[in-house]
C-alpha cells in the first residue's frame, strides 16, 4: 500500500513500429524490476499473435518501483493499452484508469493517424502528456522537425520533448524523471466505499478470470465480498496482486493503485470493461461514468473448410467467447458452406485475431465469408431490424428504407500520394470534409460507409502510397442510402454467401468485377458453367466459364501408376476442401477473393 | 475365387538406363555412361529373373518389353540372354510379344535383324518427329532422313512395328501437326503413340519453362485441338485410339502396356522399375533404385527391390480405374466393385454420361474420346475418398 503522492500511473501512446514496446521493456530493465537475464524482447505482449503483429490486443500492466533523483521511492503503473481502432473503447478506459500519457513519436517518422486518435483518447481524459522522441539513434531522425509537428497536429507543447534512443537506452533515466515530475499523483479516498475500475479481464487456467482493476477510492482487500454493478453480481475476493510483470499477491490496493483480483470467476463474459466493482453492502451508489457493452460492428460467417469440424469449431468458439466479451456468435446455415456461425467483432483487427486464433490455437480451418457492417432496415410498418448478414434481407417489398453505418476517417499521407488517396475515397462513396497539410504530409478526413472500409480499404490505401499513409477512424453514426442486395448464381444456383450490400449506383460495376474474379478463381469443369450477379431477379452482369478442354495424363504406364495415383489422390483431397454448388466446386479463397477490388 | 490380376495377365519390363545424350523434354530415368559391362548387366538381369521367377512360379508369361532409357544401345546378346532366361523360369503363351524400344538411328538399325533372331518380334521407335528442325529442338541425335532408314529395315526385320511422335511442340500449328501425321500414316505403320509435349518438373524443358525461356508452346486451345485432329486422322486411317495416346489397327495393340492398362501383372526389373504383383492373393507395388549403380549393388547384395509396399483394396480399384478409362475397351464394373470398398456413385456416373464423357456398355465403363481429353477431371470425380 502505497500513498497517493508517491504513485503514478501512466499509459504510452504510440504508432505501430514507433518503439512502445521496446521503450517499455526499457523502463522495466533500468528500474530493475525484471532482472536482465529473465529480459526478453516486448515482455508485455503475452499472445503470440500480439508479438508476432507488434500490436496489444489485451491490456497490461506493470508496477514499477522507482528511486527518483530526490531520494524517494515511487511506484510507477504503467499500462499498456490496445493501440487499434477496433479496442477504441478498452483504450478509453485503460485512459481513465491513468493521470498521464507518455506520447512515443518516432523521430525519424513523424506523427501518424493512429497517434491522433489515441493521444485524442488521452487528452479527453485530462492526462498530463509527456512528449517522447523516440529512435534519435538512427540517422535519419529529426527531432527538432517532429517536435514542431506535434506543436503543429496535435496542439501541445513539445519544447520539453524528451530525447529518446529505446535501443540504446539514451533518456531512459530523463523519462522516469519526467514520469515523477510532469504527471499528476492520483487523487482518492481511503475511508470511501470502494470504488474500482475493472480496466480489462482474461481467462487463466489456473486462476480462473483475472480482473485488472485500478482502485478510485477506498480499499480493495482480499477476502472481500464485491459486487459488479453493471449487473449486480457478487464474488468473493479470493486474490490482489500486481504484476511486475509477473504476479505478486498484495493483501490490499488502495486508492490510486493498479493490480489484479480473482474471485473464482469463471467466463470473462461476466466481468466487462469499464464495470465498476464495489462493496457487496453499503457499496457505492453511483457507478463510474463511461461504462458501454460491447457492440460488434462488423460481422462475418466462420465456416469449417471440413463439414466434419463443425462441433470442434463449436467447441473452440465458446472457449474464445468464454474470454472475449466483446465477441458475438450465433449459429448460421448456409446452403452453400453447411454449417457455420455468424460472428460479431468490434472490426476487422478484431476479426482477424479471432480467426488466427480459432486455426492457430484449436487448429481448424476456415472458410470465412465477406465481413459485413450492420445495417438498419426499417420496415414499412415501422419497425427497425439490424442486418448482419445480407443473405437474410427481408423481402423488398416490406422494406421502407435501409441505413448504413458511417464513420470519420483520418489519413495522413505524403503529398505525393495525395491524389490517389483522394480518388480512392472518392471511388468508396466518400464525402471529404477536411484537408489540411502538417508539413509535407496532408491530412484528410472523410465521412465514408463502414461497408466500404471494412473490407480491403486498408490493404488499398496502403498499396496506393506504398505504405507511407496512416489511417485511423471512428463510427459516427447511421445515414440512410440507396442500397440493394446483389446475389451472386453459380451455374444458375444463388451462393448465398456470396450475397452482398452494394450502393446501387455501384451494383453493375461491382458485379461485373466479382464476375470477372469469380471467372479466374473457379476451375475450369467439365461443362461451361455460367456466373452472374443479379439484384432481385433481374441479371446485372454475366460471364461464362468454358468448359475444360484437355487434362490428361499424355503417358501412363507400368512405372507411372503409383506416382500417378498419389497425384490423383491429393488432388482429391483438395478437392474436397471446395465448396459445392449443385456440380460447381468453389474454392474456399474464392469466397473472399472475389470481393476484393482493384480500384 | 481367382485373383484380380489374371482379368489383365503377366508380362516383364525389363528397364536398361542408359542413353547416349539426354532428351530435354524426358522424365523417364535415363543415364548417360562411357563404359557399360554388358555382361554384368546381364548377370543382374539373371539374377533378378530368378529372384522373381521363385516368387511367382508356374505363371504363363504373355509379354516382354524392353524399356528405357535406349534399349537399342544393348548388345543383342544382352537382349537374347535376358529372353532365354525369361523362357527358361516362366511357361510362355504361344505367341507371346517381344518388344524392345529403338532409337532411329542408322548403327541401332544396324542390330535389328540381329535383336529378331534373339527373339524380338516388336520394335518400337522413338522418332518422335518428322520434322529436323523440330528433332533437334527436342534433342534428338537423329535426322528424319536416318529414321526413315530405320523404319524400312525394321519393317523388313519384324511383322510389328510401332512409333513414337511428340505433338504440340514449340510453334507447331494444328494445320502443320495434320499434315505431319498423315505423313506419318503414310508409312507402313501399324501402330502410333502419339504424346502431346508434357513438360515435366526436373527436366531440361521444365527448368527453361519456369525461367519463362520456353517459348512458342500452343496455347491450351490448339493444343486441344491437335488431341482432337489426332483422334480424328488416325481414326479415318483404320487406326483408332485404343488409349489415349496409342492408335493400331484392330489386333496390332502393345499387348505389353494393354497389361498395364487392364491391371494384370507384371515384373519390373531394371534401376526404378516398377512392379505389381499378387503374391498369396496380396497385390504389392515394386519398386527398384533408380541409380544403375546403386541397382547393380542392391543385385548382388540379394535383390534389387528397394521397397514392396502392399497395395490396400481401395489402393487397388483407385489404380484399376485410373487405368482402365485410359483404354476405349474401359473397365469392367464388377470387377472395380469386388475391389473397391464403396460402389462407384450412381449420380455420378448419370452426370458424366450427361455430359459425354462417359459410357456403360452393359458391364463395361468406357471414357468416351471426349472423356478421354479431361480424364484427369473424369478420373477425380469417379474416384472414391
Amino acid at each position: 500500500m502505497t500513498d497517493l503522492a508517491h504513485i503514478r500511473n501512466f499509459s504510452i501512446v504510440a504508432h505501430i513500429d514507433h518503439g512502445k514496446s521496446t521503450l517499455a521493456d526499457r523502463l522495466i530493465q533500468e528500474t530493475g524490476t525484471v532482472q536482465d537475464r529473465d529480459m526478453k524482447e516486448q515482455l508485455l505482449d503475452s499472445m503470440d499473435i500480439e508479438r508476432e503483429r507488434g500490436i496489444t490486443i489485451k491490456a497490461n500492466t506493470v508496477r514499477i518501483d522507482y528511486t527518483a533523483d530526490n531520494g524517494e521511492h515511487y511506484v510507477l503503473n504503467l499500462i499498456d493499452t490496445p493501440g487499434h481502432v477496433d479496442f477504441a473503447y478498452e483504450v478509453s478506459r485503460s485512459m481513465r484508469a491513468v493521470e498521464g500519457s507518455l506520447l512515443v513519436v518516432d523521430s525519424t517518422q513523424g506523427v501518424e493517424a493512429q497517434t491522433l486518435a489515441n493521444v485524442y483518447q488521452a487528452i479527453d481524459a485530462n492526462h498530463e502528456i509527456v512528449p517522447i522522441l523516440n529512435k534519435i539513434d538512427l540517422p535519419a531522425s529529426e527531432c527538432d522537425r517532429v517536435a514542431e509537428q506535434i506543436e503543429d497536429v496535435i496542439g501541445i507543447d513539445a519544447s520539453g520533448a524528451i530525447r529518446v534512443s529505446a535501443k540504446t537506452g539514451v533518456g531512459i533515466h530523463e523519462t522516469l524523471e519526467a514520469i515523477v515530475k510532469h504527471l499528476p499523483a492520483p487523487k482518492g479516498t481511503r475511508d470511501a466505499p470502494l470504488k474500482a475500475m475493472l480496466v480489462d479481464s482474461w481467462y487463466d487456467s489456473y486462476l480462473g478470470v483475472i480482473v485488472l482493476v485500478r482502485i478510485m477510492d477506498g480499499v480493495l482487500r482480499k477476502g472481500m465480498r464485491v459486487k459488479f454493478m453493471s449487473n449486480s453480481t457478487l464474488h468473493h475476493v479470493d486474490r490482489i496482486g500486481v504484476f511486475r510483470p509477473a504476479m505478486q499477491m498484495v493483501d490490499e490496493l488502495g486508492p490510486g493503485e493498479i493490480g489484479f483480483l480473482t474471485a473464482s470467476i469463471k467466463q470473462v463474459r461476466d466481468t466487462r470493461v469499464g464495470d465498476t466493482i464495489t462493496n457487496d453492502r453499503n457499496g457505492a451508489d453511483k457507478a463510474l461514468p463511461g461504462f458501454k457493452p460491447a457492440q460488434p460492428v462488423v460481422f462475418c460467417g466462420l465456416f469449417p473448410v471440413d463439414s466434419a469440424e463443425f462441433e470442434d469449431l463449436r467447441d473452440a468458439i465458446e472457449k474464445l467467447a468464454l474470454n472475449d466479451a466483446s465477441f458475438s456468435y450465433e449459429m448460421e446455415t448456409s446452403a452453400a458452406l453447411g454449417f457455420g456461425f455468424r460472428c460479431g467483432f468490434l472490426g476487422l483487427l478484431h476479426l482477424e485475431v479471432i480467426r488466427d486464433r480459432l486455426e492457430r490455437e484449436y487448429d481448424i480451418e476456415l472458410i470465412t465469408t465477406a465481413p459485413s457492417v450492420v445495417y438498419h432496415v426499417f420496415m414499412r410498418d415501422g419497425e427497425m431490424r439490424e442486418l448482419h448478414n445480407p443473405a437474410d434481407m427481408p423481402d423488398l417489398s416490406k422494406v421502407d428504407h435501409i441505413e448504413e453505418p458511417r464513420i470519420k476517417a483520418t489519413i495522413l499521407v505524403p503529398d505525393d500520394y495525395l491524389g490517389d488517396v483522394l480518388k480512392l475515397c472518392q471511388d468508396r462513396r466518400g464525402i471529404q470534409q477536411d484537408l489540411s497539410y502538417a508539413g509535407s504530409r496532408a491530412m484528410v478526413v472523410y465521412d465514408l460507409p463502414l461497408n466500404e472500409v471494412v473490407f480491403d480499404f486498408y490493404d488499398r490505401l496502403k498499396s496506393v502510397t506504398k505504405g507511407y499513409a496512416s489511417f485511423d477512424y471512428q463510427l459516427t453514426g447511421y445515414r440512410e442510402d440507396s442500397l440493394v442486395k446483389m446475389s451472386i448464381l453459380v451455374n444458375d444456383e444463388p451462393v448465398d454467401a456470396l450475397s452482398t450490400m452494394v450502393h446501387r449506383d455501384r451494383a453493375e460495376a461491382r458485379g461485373r468485377a466479382m464476375c470477372e474474379k469469380l471467372k479466374d478463381l473457379i476451375p475450369r469443369h467439365m461443362f461451361k458453367i455460367p456466373i452472374q450477379a443479379a439484384i432481385g431477379g433481374k441479371v446485372i452482369a454475366r460471364e461464362t466459364l468454358s468448359a475444360l478442354r484437355k487434362d490428361v495424363t499424355a503417358k501412363c504406364y507400368g512405372g507411372d501408376a503409383t506416382r500417378k495415383k498419389k497425384l490423383l489422390e491429393k488432388q482429391k483431397a483438395g478437392k474436397k476442401k471446395m465448396r459445392q454448388f449443385g456440380k460447381v466446386d468453389i474454392p474456399q479463397e474464392a469466397f473472399i477473393s472475389a470481393l476484393k477490388m482493384d480500384s | 475365387m481367382a485373383d484380380d490380376w489374371q482379368h489383365g495377365g503377366f508380362g516383364l519390363y525389363v528397364h536398361w538406363p542408359f542413353c547416349q545424350a539426354k532428351c530435354p523434354y524426358c522424365d523417364f530415368n535415363s543415364h548417360v555412361a562411357r563404359e557399360i559391362d554388358q555382361k554384368a548387366w546381364v548377370r543382374a538381369y539373371v539374377a533378378e529373373l530368378e529372384r522373381s521367377a521363385s516368387e511367382l512360379p508356374g505363371r504363363v508369361l504373355n509379354t516382354i518389353f524392353f524399356g528405357g532409357g535406349t534399349p537399342s544401345l544393348m548388345m543383342p546378346e544382352t537382349v537374347a540372354a535376358v529372353i532365354e532366361t525369361a523362357r527358361r523360369l516362366w511357361p510362355t503363351s504361344n505367341d507371346m510379344e517381344i518388344t524392345l524400344e529403338a532409337n532411329p538411328g542408322s548403327v541401332e538399325a544396324g542390330r535389328f535383324a540381329a535383336y529378331h533372331d534373339g527373339g524380338v518380334n516388336r520394335i518400337s521407335m522413338g522418332v518422335q518427329a518428322l520434322n529436323d528442325q523440330d528433332l533437334r529442338r527436342l534433342g534428338r541425335i537423329h535426322s528424319v532422313a536416318e529414321a526413315r532408314a530405320a523404319f524400312d529395315i525394321a519393317r523388313r526385320c519384324f511383322d510389328r512395328v510401332s512409333f513414337d511422335l511428340i505433338y504440340a511442340r514449340q510453334d507447331q500449328t494444328p494445320d502443320a501437326w495434320r499434315a505431319e501425321l498423315n505423313e506419318a500414316l503414310a508409312m507402313a505403320v501399324d501402330h502410333l503413340s502419339l504424346y502431346q509435349l508434357t513438360i515435366e518438373d526436373g527436366t531440361a524443358f521444365g527448368d527453361r519453362y519456369a525461367r519463362g525461356k520456353l517459348r512458342g508452346l500452343p496455347a491450351d486451345d490448339d493444343a486441344a485441338d491437335m488431341y482432337l485432329i489426332t483422334q480424328e486422322v488416325c481414326a479415318a486411317h483404320g487406326l483408332p485410339a485404343y488409349e489415349v495416346s496409342n492408335h493400331a489397327r484392330p489386333g496390332a495393340e502393345s499387348r505389353h502396356n494393354l497389361i498395364y492398362w487392364r491391371y494384370g501383372d507384371y515384373v519390373g526389373i531394371g534401376p526404378g522399375a516398377h512392379g505389381r504383383l499378387t503374391i498369396g492373393g496380396q497385390r504389392y507395388a515394386t519398386e527398384s533404385p533408380l541409380n544403375p549403380g546403386a541397382w547393380l549393388s542392391s543385385v548382388a547384395a540379394g535383390s534389387g527391390e528397394l521397397s514392396r509396399v502392399a497395395l490396400s483394396l481401395q489402393d487397388q480399384a483407385n489404380e484399376y480405374l485410373m487405368m482402365g478409362l485410359r483404354i476405349a475397351e474401359g473397365l469392367d464394373i464388377d470387377r472395380y466393385e469386388a475391389l473397391s470398398p464403396q460402389p462407384l456413385n450412381r449420380n455420378r456416373l448419370a452426370h458424366l454420361a450427361e455430359l459425354g464423357m462417359i459410357d456403360i456398355d452393359g458391364p463395361r465403363l468406357k471414357a468416351t474420346a471426349q472423356g478421354r481429353a479431361v480424364l484427369n477431371a473424369v478420373i477425380l470425380d469417379l474416384m472414391s475418398e
